[in-house]
């Protein structure tokens, strides 16, 4: 489908890619220490810089763009209206989504420019781990893995979203979705992505997508009339409610019994 | 998200439609609200109780935080009620209740704000509404009462003017809300300190040399914010004219709680949705204003925009009528390519014009609005090499029959050092701040101990046990902005009765065969790799070797294989001989 994976290996982040840089204001909840791992060592992160030569973006005057748009607002928005941050932005975390990495590929993106003088379309894709300072349960690690996806084009539309995911979960053999607004503090709109399940007789949830905000996507130099589209689901949740497995610990971890390994038949998504 | 507890029949009442769980259901899905549990049919719900709905509200809107806002918004949203106009009552300014801010609490909690509801008539159920929304906000938007705290009086019983002042504690003398003695601001934290419900705010003010009060002009105190307010002025179901004193130490929070308190109860007042205001007077810093302000929020935007991402067509007018179930007022602008959209005042998640764009969406139905094709331009895609190359050897190793694994990428930091016989030399291990276990402690910089306890928790497996893994290791960098970087590891075990030994080097040899890495010899000048005894204590001594390799004519130490030492077998509770191998991915690329 044209998506290029994008390098997720990068496990520790800054609070400025996990969160300052999706627009998530300093003081909300998913920021408290009881649902993110902070890092005591090393200390502290560097502001944002480039990483490659060929990188071509002001990293300076993203970090002011970004601590702009969330304390005195820009780009049309009001912005949060609170006194932003540069330590808490500096703080190092286990990053609890992959988007601190879809972040990062689409600052890139708006430093490129085709012949044609714009920013190019571009899709991007990974399956990566990521940490949560959860209670563990039957339901629940401190690790599990994100599936993410990310298109960014012109003339997008919510329906188009709609249709991509229908074709994405239908390629499993998901279908009848239905979709519910949500929210999201980078996503507006904010889709809940749900599927009838026959075994479990009610409508689950079975991923999140959205169109990225304009504070997040202007800080970064992205032009107006782009539309990124972004959507995430849990790898092992959906594994779960397909293979009637109960406890996330017999599919994640040192506790999966290796017979299971062994005897659980190869993967045909498109076998019903 | 935060869930709200309502009376299912008082619920439906107000909604002026009795609904089936069905219907309900679909009508919070349409709306973006979940009903997450309905106890009529629970059978340990008391008879005598009413059923109720347990609602999960999305975690801006602060103003559906209770029943009041739930039932107006679902009004709204089905065309049966107009948004409210929230008012300020009419009263000259010198005539208005007044609180002053003195300067001295710049140095606790420097933000006031003052509402009165007049004229209220509670019922047991809408004062158990206010109680439980001044809690949800102090939970959600308030952060546990550190940015904003709500105390509300019974305005008959105190005096005004009223003043927000901070005291030394040892000059704080009142009587709590629900306590019959009078304690001392001295006394304040050992008084609650084994309190369930205030014990976890009395951090706020902890170590404070002063205490945030609000005082009656008779110098009665009010409340002490953000912890306990006064017997003397504690609302009941009688209580006719309500005080409200936000307190505050971040301005925005402290407007939005402001307005949200007032919006959602003053439907009980005699004169509906009219709020009597309180002017606020900080000499100190001039900035005296009238709260709560209810003021509302222009914006002009764009039709095609909102149009465009919709994938709509519709004229101004229809869209004015789609935003009006979402509680706006809207209007066509002079301008045909824009409309005037007012933001009430209890909107305070309404940003950009895209939180009005998507409220014409959900208006419209998102399931309903007209699908287009997401495949407007072409793009190629790519693998990231690494994974490229990790998919190689996951594939040799399942050919050569090795069971792959999948532990995590966190653990103690025992067994990252210690349980291998390992020092940590505080140049190598990303460490964790806050883990509530510690199984957590440390990002694993080797991937032995995931394998290690793999094969510890399948003991009763038929021997020889063989399991590799592909992943990553997370390893301190202090020349880069997040001073750490993942590293992909090839790691591999052989359990079993006899050491393994030349299995796992085996193992090795034919995965380097496929990576075109021929063995080469230690002292010649050719690529490949080799292997040279090595003495670590991980391993058993004589049985261990680095692995080399030779690229470029550049020569590295790779990883290192051996049989591990029976003091690392103890650790993990394993009884045979375990061999293991682990490499660094990377250089292959």
């Amino acid at each position: 489908m044209g998506f290029t994976e994008m390098p997720t290996n990068q496990y520790v982040e800054t609070g400025f890619w996990n969160f300052d840089a999706l627009f998530v204001p300093q003081q909300h909840p998913a920021r408290d220490l009881q649902d993110t791992f902070y890092v005591s060592d090393p200390p502290t992160a560097g502001k944002p810089t480039k990483v490659s030569p060929d990188d071509k973006q002001d990293y300076d005057q993203y970090f002011e763009n970004v601590k702009e748009v969330h304390q005195n607002g820009k780009y049309g928005s009001i912005g949060y209206r609170y006194p932003w941050s540069a330590d808490e932005s500096l703080r190092l975390v286990l990053r609890t989504h992959t988007t601190s990495v879809s972040t990062a590929m689409l600052h890139k993106l708006a430093g490129q420019k085709t012949a044609d003088g714009r920013v190019p379309p571009a899709r991007y894709f990974s399956i990566d781990r990521v940490f949560r300072n959860e209670t563990v349960d039957a339901t629940h690690l401190c690790e599990f893995h994100q599936v993410e996806g990310v298109i960014a084009d012109y003339g997008l539309t919510l329906g188009g979203l709609m249709e991509f995911m229908d074709m994405f979960f239908g390629a499993m053999g998901v279908t009848d979705l239905r979709y519910k607004p949500a929210y999201n503090p980078y996503t507006e709109p904010s889709m809940e992505i749900f599927s009838y399940h026959k075994g479990l007789n009610k409508l689950i949830e079975i991923g999140n997508s959205g169109i990225f905000r304009p504070e997040m996507l202007e800080s970064m130099g992205l032009p107006k009339d782009m539309v990124v589209f972004g959507f995430g689901l849990s790898l092992e949740r959906p594994t779960m409610i397909k293979y009637g497995i109960s406890n996330i610990r017999e599919l994640l971890g040192h506790q999966v019994d290796l017979n299971f390994v062994q005897r659980n038949p190869a993967v045909r998504l498109d076998k019903s | 998200m935060p869930t709200i507890v309502v009376d299912k029949y008082r619920l439906f009442e107000a909604l002026g439609e009795q609904f089936t769980e069905e219907t309900f259901q679909q009508l919070c899905f349409d709306f973006g609200i979940e009903l997450d549990k309905d106890t009529e049919d629970d059978a340990s719900r008391p008879k005598d109780q009413a059923p109720e709905l347990h609602i999960e509200i999305p975690a801006n809107r602060y103003d559906m935080l209770c029943f009041e806002g739930i039932a107006i918004h679902l009004n709204i949203f089905r065309g049966k009620l107009a948004t409210p106009n929230w008012r300020l009552a009419d009263i000259p300014e010198d005539k208005m209740q007044t609180l002053t801010i003195t300067k001295e609490t710049e140095q606790v909690r420097p933000y006031a704000a003052g509402a009165i509801l007049r004229n209220i008539k509670f019922t047991q159920a809408s004062y158990d509404s206010f109680i439980a929304l001044q809690d949800k906000l102090h939970q959600n938007l308030a952060r546990q009462r550190t940015l904003v705290a709500i105390g509300t009086h019974d305005l008959d019983t105190i005096q005004g003017p009223f003043t927000y002042e901070a005291v030394p504690p040892k000059d704080i003398n009142f009587v709590p809300l629900n306590q019959t003695q009078q304690i001392n601001g001295e006394d304040l934290m050992s008084f609650y300190e084994n309190d369930r419900h205030l014990g976890r705010y009395l951090h706020i003010l902890r170590d404070k040399p002063v205490y945030p009060v609000i005082l009656d002009a008779n110098r009665t105190i009010c409340s002490l914010p953000p912890i306990i307010n006064s017997e003397r002025s504690k609302i009941t179901l009688e209580t006719k004219n309500v005080f409200i004193d936000m307190t505050a130490t971040d301005q925005t929070k402290l407007d939005i709680v402001c307005n949200i308190m007032v919006a959602m109860f003053s439907q009980y007042c005699a004169e509906p949705f009219t709020i009597e205001p309180v002017k606020v007077i900080s000499e100190h810093n001039g900035t005296t204003r009238v709260t709560p302000s209810l003021a509302t929020r222009t914006m002009e935007v764009e039709v095609d925009y909102l149009n465009g991402v919709c994938g709509l067509n519709e004229s101004p007018a229809s869209i004015a009528k789609l935003l009006s179930k979402m509680a706006y007022t809207a209007e066509p602008s002079q301008d045909p390519k824009l409309i005037k959209v007012t933001v009430p005042p209890t909107r305070a998640d309404v940003l950009h014009p895209c939180d009005v764009m998507e409220d014409v969406a959900i208006a419209y139905g998102f399931n309903s609005l007209p699908r287009s094709s997401p495949n407007r331009s072409v793009t190629i895609g790519k693998a990231l090499p690494i994974n490229k190359l990790s998919d190689i050897v996951r594939n040799e190793c399942a050919m050569a029959g090795w069971i792959e694994v999948m532990p995590l990428i966190l653990c103690s930091h025992e067994e990252n050092f210690e349980w291998l016989n390992r020092v940590d030399d505080g140049k190598t291990a990303v460490k964790l701040a806050n883990p509530r276990t510690v199984e957590y402690q440390v990002a694993r910089t080797s991937l032995l101990p995931g394998l290690l306890k793999t094969l510890s928790e399948n003991k009763a497996m038929r021997l020889p046990l063989q399991i590799v893994e592909n992943a990553d290791v997370v390893l301190k960098d202090e020349s880069l902005e997040r001073r750490a970087r993942n590293e992909r590891r090839w790691g591999a075990a052989h359990y079993g009765k006899t050491s393994g030994f030349e299995v796992v080097h085996g193992l090795l040899d034919r995965v380097m065969t496929m990576l075109r890495f021929n063995f080469v010899d230690e002292e010649g000048q050719d690529d490949g790799y080799f292997i040279k005894e090595i003495d670590e204590p991980t391993f058993f001594k004589g049985r261990a070797a680095a692995i080399y390799v030779r690229l470029d004519g550049k020569l590295q130490r790779v990883g290192e294989l051996g049989v591990l030492h029976p003091t690392v077998l103890e650790k993990f509770d394993l009884r045979y001989p375990v061999s293991t191998l682990e490499i660094n991915l990377e250089v292959f690329l």
